[in-house]
């Protein structure tokens, strides 16, 4: 591929690809666009949340950070009355597993009690290869609730990609979703400015849950979810970089990722490599399936080091894989397409020459594809104790299972 | 008979004097795909030689066209100017575009995707490996070497996924392998390669490669259901892939799906497509059919 880094193109584990934003920087890149919000401050100690709370005075509420919802449900969200109280939430919530995320910070704010919730959203809509604006004025919390008993509440409507959200689309949008009359310029103002957010900043997810109205007939946005492209961010957005947040990921990934390398870390026993993020997603059921058969060993991670199977990058995978101490054995999986199979051999007898008494578990590795026979030729000559050459990748997947459950 | 691509098929590369485009041009050049002339602005009026071929540069993808008759254009652009490479090509009324290039801001696939309503150019990608139509032409990175013509029908988001089933089947061989691309909004989708192959009076069989996310396979299979009367062969990697971390609910309101690979194996299921649990098995399924037609 065009770049030299390689990256794992599914939704569904969106590390590294599409990053979502915690509350508090979803908050920051409102107020940037105008958006009516309350920052708050973020503290990672109660006595920082006391001090805050204090500055602030009056009623607050204090909010664990981390990327997952239901948090209000799990605990992780409580109002309190004094700041000797928001010291006590916080120590509560500091430290708290959040569907298995670690609380590390909580956002303090005001509390604003909202006369009415309102739902409002952008995204990526991939069905329809556009962008979608969801709305309703139907409570927010339990949108997903409203959607399936009363749909008709909550409207979809499309936006052109080009035209984007233009000053008269705003007013469709707010009217179609039947705003309150008396909210409906200032909702305008802000449709065109959340969609601001969602161009600008290469969004693609810009979600406001709730929108309250607050007393007065003010529009705020209580809290706010944004996920960010990844690809948008490396090519215009370098700012975007302050919103990782290092410390939430895996010691392994993040190792990982400071060598350019796409891998995430799994529960399981056999460590994976291969080429192209099909291949290697593919690689994880097979050898999952092979498990079954071999005490139920299962695939410790996904590693895709794309073309670039030179003998660093195969170090370098090699190295993170062999550091978890979890892994039994190593499967390596490459179907040579535009990478030759006698560079990645090359890459492996390296590999193991740079990393010396370090590579300490048995590597099964298939091969095929271009330059298959010199590939296999250089393993069989190089005659490694801990490698094993197998020629197809179900029978490869087995060998390496049934080496991760003899281990 | 193939889909998009055949052996008239004239080719050139928008990216071609780069490092990504000089290599792969070679390669294509190698295979013996029909390639005329490449594009960039800076270095047009020079020649390159690529793969044995001394190739014109050009100014403009207009040019380019009135100049060698190209219909096909490969783009490997770096992802910042893609989006405005695509746009000039779409301008210049190339029937076919093949965008190769990795990590293309989705906003912008977006604005290039609306932009090519009502437009006359098919465009594959971004983030794809190409088109192959063995034996013909090569539009793309896929290796030529893998398997010669044959039967079936190929189509699938993943490069790799692609090779590892050309190889499977490489006994039989292929009308046309398609990667259409992994990322969230692509030019041609899994519906518009079955729609083709369903057309194309050699392709006898189709196996269509899909990956966890979105909820594209359940609409190709809604349409295969309807539309497609050769046989289907399907294959989902990710069904051990662990559930993601989903922000917000909006994507839960709008597709419906969960986009998971047994999700998806389901709607092929029930569409009358037979899916494999592996490649290898996947494989075996469309051998059993092809050996009974």
């Amino acid at each position: 591929m065009p770049r030299g880094k390689t990256r794992h193109c599914s939704q569904t584990k969106r590390i590294g690809h599409l990053v979502d934003l915690m509350e508090f920087q979803a908050k920051e890149l409102f107020a940037k666009h105008g958006v009516a919000t309350t920052l708050g401050v973020v503290a990672e100690t109660p006595e920082a949340a006391r001090a805050a709370a204090e500055e602030m005075g009056g009623v607050t509420v204090v909010k664990a950070q981390v990327k997952a919802g239901g948090r209000g449900k799990a605990g992780g969200v409580k109002i309190a009355k004094t700041a000797d109280e928001a010291e006590s939430y916080a120590r509560d919530i500091l430290g708290m597993e959040i569907k298995g995320l670690t609380v590390n910070r909580v956002l303090v704010t005001p509390a604003t009690p909202p006369v009415e919730e309102y739902y409002f959203s952008f995204l990526l809509d991939r069905s329809n290869r556009s962008h979608l604006c969801i709305a309703s004025v139907e409570g927010g919390v339990e949108i997903e609730e409203v959607a399936k008993t009363n749909p008709e509440a909550v409207r979809q409507i499309r936006i052109d990609a080009i035209e984007g959200v233009t000053p008269e689309k705003a007013a469709a949008i707010v009217d179609e979703a039947k705003f309150p009359a008396e909210l409906r310029d200032q909702a305008i103002e802000m449709v065109q400015k959340l969609w601001q957010v969602y161009v600008q900043e290469d969004a693609t997810l810009v979600e406001v849950n709730p929108l309250a109205r607050l007393e007065g007939d003010k529009l705020e946005a209580l809290d706010g979810k944004i996920s960010l492209d990844d690809n948008a961010s490396e090519v215009r957005h370098p700012d975007h970089a302050q919103f990782e947040i290092r410390e939430e990921a895996d010691a392994l990934e993040s190792k990982a990722k400071d060598k350019g390398l796409n891998y995430v870390k799994l529960d399981g026993q056999v460590g994976i490599i291969g080429n192209g993020a099909g291949l290697v997603m593919s690689t994880l059921d097979v050898v999952a399936y092979a498990g079954e058969a071999h005490g139920g060993v299962k695939p410790a991670n996904f590693l895709d080091i794309g073309g670039g199977a030179n003998a660093q990058v195969m170090a370098d995978g090699l190295d993170v894989i062999l550091n978890d101490e979890q892994v039994k054995s190593v499967f390596v999986n490459v179907f040579g397409g535009i990478t030759a199979c006698d560079e990645v051999a090359n890459g492996i007898k390296g590999a193991l020459e740079i990393l010396g008494d370090e590579a300490s578990k048995p590597l099964v590795v298939r091969l095929d594809g271009n330059n298959v026979a010199e590939g296999r030729r250089i393993l069989d000559e190089l005659n490694h104790p801990l490698v094993t050459q197998v020629d197809t990748m179900d029978g490869a997947a087995d060998k390496a299972a049934e080496l991760a459950h003899q281990a | 008979m193939s889909i998009y691509l055949n052996k008239d098929s004239k080719i050139i590369v928008q990216g071609m004097t780069g490092g990504m485009g000089a290599k792969h041009t070679t390669l294509m050049v190698e295979s013996g795909a029909n390639i005329v002339g490449g594009v960039n602005a800076r270095k047009a009026g020079t020649t390159v030689e690529l793969g044995g071929k001394e190739l014109p540069v050009f100014g403009t993808v207009e040019e380019a066209m009135k100049e060698t008759g190209a219909d096909v254009s490969v783009a490997f652009v770096p992802p910042a100017f893609t989006k405005d490479a695509c746009i000039e090509a779409i301008d210049a009324e190339i029937p076919l575009l093949v965008v190769i290039t990795e990590g293309v801001p989705v906003l912008d696939t977006a604005v290039v995707v609306q932009y090519l309503e009502g437009k006359s150019t098919r465009m594959i990608g971004p983030n794809c490996p190409g088109i192959i139509t063995p034996e013909e032409s090569l539009a793309g990175i896929t290796p030529h070497t893998i398997a010669g013509k044959g039967p079936v029908g190929l189509v699938s988001k993943s490069g790799t996924l692609t090779y590892q089933m050309m190889f499977e089947l490489k006994d039989f061989g292929f009308t046309t392998a398609i990667g259409i691309g992994g990322d969230p909004i692509v030019g041609t989708t899994h519906i518009d390669a079955l729609e083709a192959f369903e057309n194309d009076p050699d392709t006898k069989a189709i196996v269509m490669i899909g990956e966890i996310g979105g909820d594209a396979e359940e609409r190709a299979a809604a349409y295969i259901k309807d539309h497609v009367t050769k046989p289907v062969v399907g294959y989902v990697a990710g069904f051990t892939a662990p559930e993601g971390k989903t922000m917000g609910h909006a994507g839960a309101i709008v597709s419906g799906s969960s986009g998971t690979a047994q999700a998806k194996k389901e709607a092929l299921e029930a569409a009358g497509v037979k899916v494999g649990k592996t490649p290898s098995e996947t494989a075996a399924l469309m051998r059993e059919i092809l050996q009974n037609l």
